[in-house]
């Protein structure tokens, strides 16, 4: 396991996941959705890995491939030295005690049927962490305690919480077995920005606490910078740009990021900037455009971005660019 | 400038088994020809009741307009006769809501669904409407309208959705629009291009805006004028550039200061602490003090009214001249 001290916590190498939608007879093609089309990243003990991009970029596929909520299509998932794409069913329950899920939505997420403290001693009991009933309770008293929970709450349902409390039971939910990584898929979206910030400030507390690592997916850029150490930008199922947080936002080297940068509205009447405008809307996941997939909806495009696929290429120290026009 | 739409001390209020939601609470306020108002609050500050209320659209039961006026052009909107009303709805106050999935009628035609508002407020005849509804979608920067127009909202992407929405809604030049969360469900660049849009249509029209949203960064781009509602009450009601400099209530405090900026780095974020109160278990005093970082006792037992402060409406004890004193002896004794 030597090897294992230096290399990153989660792997990802080449990571598709297509949905067949249409089965294609005599001889022609099968058509798919290509949600996600081949994505390459790490993600290091502890660090948080920022996903932004628009809806139906294949973020949350993404995120959930990685965990294998979704069998990926293609590609190499590396866990803590383990690859995750070859264990058998058996071996990757046991695995996913270390990956875990926060869901967006904290009202879907929730069994209404069961009780707090059963939806988050649950894991526990899956997992077979703990031989008498009186540790198990004590591990829930202390998760309450981590994010914040009232203990009274333990026997009641989750339809009396508001939006913020469901998602601490989420969070608690999600640190029952001590993940070493949880992807968070847009896990402040459904909240009111006062208790966003909450929600936030409580996965930070607990990322310093635990040394947990997060995948953490949104669309909100302000929030994703705020969280992140470093941030990849998905269009069209694939990584156009992934860098530390800070270059990332100071210099963003592909069109799409400086776009998505701009567009991002400043609370501050008096912020001057132009905006680029993207003109259009996404181009279907079904129907890729040839070559790099931004070029339909680029300022800058040439031919030859219509006609071959740019690769992600090295431009700045860790700073990785899918784009022709970025000379590194 | 001329007053277009003047509320004065409306409330809306809803009967539920629970008890009276004060869901509107003597809410008053202004817009001026070609201005912007935006209107900001969390989920159940009773931004939404309030454009409801004006259009008279609250449902009821269990929701009823208890008392105040609003007054359009001088003529109180909530005194007329219904079918004057719905005169007025879609030709001189618009509205566009938040779902552009589910309010448009998915068994129609987008065409149709512009060229219905054409016909019964225009009275024009059904080619005439068809033709206007080309040149509406065309105006929102739909491509190909001719051939969108036979198209159902489900093969309009969300974007175009809120498209059509605007483009049914400014079909019958409106004087008043009001957009509730109109941009919510959409993505950033979608944004940005829908909010420029808004500002194109009413610099061109000179139509008057109200912006409700709870994204304060949309606020600051469009809005001439801001309210900040909580609970049912305005709080705080400023123009946009003093309300960003310097916001008055702990409320609008916290509420900026818990957004992460781009320019920040690493500090914590500061978030307002609880929640929001139930609305029909409503704290005594000031429904805030129980979130606030400088609630004193005279905020649990005095409800403040709005008052000026510094060329602004405030709902805030501790600027009241009447109790400036006593608040300042209280803060110095904690």
């Amino acid at each position: 396991m030597s090897n294992a001290q230096n290399a990153p916590l989660l792997e990802v190498q080449g990571l598709k996941k297509w949905f067949l939608v249409k089965k294609g007879h005599f001889g022609r093609p099968d058509r798919y959705v290509k949600a996600v089309n081949g994505v390459d990243f790490t993600v290091g003990a502890g660090e948080t890995l920022g996903v932004v991009g628009e809806s139906g970029c294949g973020k949350s596929t993404m995120g959930r491939s990685v965990m294998r909520l979704i069998e990926p299509t293609a590609g190499t998932v590396r866990f803590d030295g383990v690859d995750f794409t070859a264990l058998s069913p058996q071996e990757l329950r046991k695995r996913r005690a270390d990956m875990q899920i926060i869901f967006q939505d904290p009202f879907a997420s929730l069994d209404p049927r069961m009780t707090v403290g059963d939806i988050i001693g649950e894991p526990m009991d899956i997992q077979k962490l703990h031989a008498s009933r009186a540790e198990r309770e004590e591990h829930i008293l202390d998760l309450c305690q981590l994010v914040g929970l009232d203990h009274d709450y333990l026997k009641r349902y989750a339809h009396e919480f508001s939006g913020g409390q469901r998602q601490r039971i989420g969070i608690a939910r999600a640190l029952a077995l001590s993940p070493k990584l949880i992807v968070c898929d847009e896990p402040v979206s459904a909240l009111d920005v006062s208790i966003q910030a909450q929600v936030i400030n409580l996965m930070e507390e607990i990322q310093q606490k635990r040394g947990v690592a997060y995948i953490f997916i949104s669309h909100d850029l302000s929030v994703v910078k705020y969280i992140s150490d470093k941030v990849a930008v998905m269009y069209l199922g694939k990584i156009v740009e992934i860098a530390p947080k800070n270059r990332l936002y100071d210099v963003a080297a592909h069109p799409y990021t400086q776009a998505l940068m701009s567009a991002i509205p400043i609370a501050d009447p008096d912020h001057g900037r132009r905006r680029i405008r993207l003109e259009g809307d996404l181009p279907s996941p079904m129907n890729l455009p040839t070559g790099c997939c931004f070029h339909t909806r680029c300022p800058y495009a040439t031919e030859r971005c219509a006609q071959e696929e740019p690769e992600l290429k090295l431009v700045g120290e860790n700073h990785y660019c899918a784009c022709h026009l970025t000379v590194g | 400038m001329e007053k277009l739409i003047e509320v004065k001390n409306l409330k809306t209020y809803f009967y539920t088994e629970d008890g009276v939601v004060k869901a509107v609470d003597d809410v008053s306020f202004s817009i001026e020809k070609g201005k912007t108002l935006g209107i900001v609050g969390e989920s159940g500050s009773g931004k939404s009741i309030t454009s409801l209320s004006i259009m008279r659209l609250v449902q009821s039961p269990p929701g009823k307009i208890v008392g105040g006026e609003v007054l359009f052009h001088g003529r109180d909107l909530l005194k007329i006769p219904l079918n004057e009303m719905r005169e007025v709805r879609g030709n001189d106050i618009a509205m566009i809501f938040q779902e552009p999935m589910t309010s448009l009628n998915p068994v129609f035609t987008v065409g149709r669904q512009i060229a219905e508002a054409v016909m019964i407020h225009q009275n024009c005849d059904k080619k005439k409407a068809w033709e206007k509804a080309v040149q509406m979608l065309s105006l929102v920067g739909i491509p190909n309208p001719e051939k969108r127009i036979k198209e159902y909202p489900h093969q309009l992407s969300g974007g175009m959705r809120q498209r059509v929405m605007i483009a049914m809604a400014l079909s019958c030049s409106p004087e008043l629009l009001i957009c509730d969360e109109p941009t919510t469900a959409l993505d950033v660049t979608i944004q940005a291009q829908i909010l420029d849009l808004i500002n194109e249509l009413k610099e061109r029209t000179g139509a008057a805006v109200i912006m409700i949203t709870h994204a304060l960064g949309v606020i600051a781009e469009v809005a001439d004028d801001v309210i900040v509602m909580y609970c049912g009450r305005i709080v705080e009601h400023a123009d946009v550039h003093s309300l960003f400099k310097e916001p008055l209530h702990p409320y609008t405090q916290g509420l900026l200061r818990s957004i992460p900026r781009l320019d920040q780095n690493d500090e914590k974020l500061s978030s307002i602490p609880g929640m929001v109160p139930k609305m029909t278990q409503m704290p005594d005093g000031c429904p805030f003090h129980p979130r606030c970082h400088c609630a004193l006792d005279i905020c649990r037992q005095v409800s403040p009214e709005a008052f000026p402060v510094r060329g602004r409406m405030v709902r805030c004890l501790k600027y009241h001249p009447e109790y400036e004193q006593q608040w300042k002896e209280e803060a110095a004794g904690e």
